[in-house]
């Protein structure tokens, strides 16, 4: 199964890097907002079905992928 | 027989660059330092461990992830919760809040750079084993070097775990935390480096008094365990 795990910083959480990039976009003459800088993991995990592929990754995550005080996560299953 | 000086114990990870700092100025406060291999499963016998600086791992995904699944770093996670005395210094507090001997986490600095100075620091503290020989509210000043050391507490943080204070804005961390202990008292981090501050040859001799509260503390432990 492959599956994807995209972390982000949490809401509220300061992200210099992501205002960096945004305050760059704007020198390009993009007009954004509300920039963000996360990370994309992508993996092959041996499991039977989706629902256990993902309970599996969500497990993955609590417990080294993201760290529940600064960060969310999300997983994507794709058969 | 109790050792005249109590035995300090200072992990090498891969990665880690100031383990022979610490070394030497822990033996400059008159302690055995006691190098440990990251690979040890098991401590020598140790009255204190010092986990030093660096980027252990590479600091892959994230500073001092990694670093929490060598041998060594369990066996200090053991050693802690039987109550031992554990300093982590910039890469070895990040280390210690990773495997959750401490509250919160250290983030990439407000400002994006990494930055490399001597900074005046508030002793908030001086119950703890790490300050008992400064006094309340001293202003110490010892180096820092990171690229991460905005402190982010959890929302529950115990006021009394903080030991350390930036006295002027540094990186961005919540309350200008520098330093932090657990709610035992037994474990502490510090994003400063006092190994680097020990000798007044190298601009301050403040670090030496974090380190010698650690051994005078870690031998009286010795002397009570004979």
């Amino acid at each position: 199964m492959k599956a994807r795990v995209l972390v982000r910083p949490k809401q509220g959480i300061l992200d210099p890097q992501g205002a960096a990039v945004e305050n760059a976009l704007g020198h390009l003459g993009f007009s954004v907002s509300d920039a963000r800088i996360g990370k994309v993991i992508d993996l092959e995990v041996d499991a039977a079905d989706a629902a256990t592929a993902k309970a599996q990754v969500e497990k993955m995550c609590e417990q080294l992928l993201a760290n529940p005080l600064m960060e969310s996560y999300e997983v994507e299953i794709h058969g | 027989m109790a050792s005249p000086q109590p035995r300090i114990g200072v992990v090498t990870y891969p990665g880690s660059q100031d383990d022979r700092d610490a070394l030497w100025a822990l033996a400059a406060v008159d302690a055995e330092a006691v190098p440990v291999w990251h690979e040890d499963a098991e401590l020598p016998d140790l009255d204190a461990v010092v986990v030093p600086g660096g980027f252990s791992y590479g600091d892959y995904l994230r500073c001092g992830a990694i670093a929490r699944f060598s041998p060594a770093t369990q066996a200090i996670v053991g050693f802690a919760n039987a109550g031992g005395l554990v300093l982590g210094i910039c890469n070895g507090f990040q280390i210690l809040c990773e495997a959750g001997l401490l509250p919160g986490v250290l983030l990439r600095n407000a400002e994006l750079k990494f930055i490399c100075r001597d900074v005046a620091l508030r002793v908030e503290r001086t119950d703890t084993p790490f300050t008992t020989r400064c006094s309340e509210g001293q202003t110490i000043v010892i180096p820092v070097k990171h690229g991460e050391g905005r402190y982010l507490p959890p929302p529950d943080l115990d006021p009394r775990q903080v030991v350390l204070r930036y006295t002027a804005e540094c990186n961005g961390s919540v309350d200008d935390i520098a330093g932090v202990c657990n709610a035992a008292g037994n474990v502490m981090g510090l994003m400063p480096h006092p190994e680097h501050a020990v000798d007044p040859l190298l601009g301050s001799a403040d670090g030496g008094l974090l380190f010698a509260s650690l051994v005078e503390a870690a031998r009286t432990r010795a002397l009570a365990s004979v």
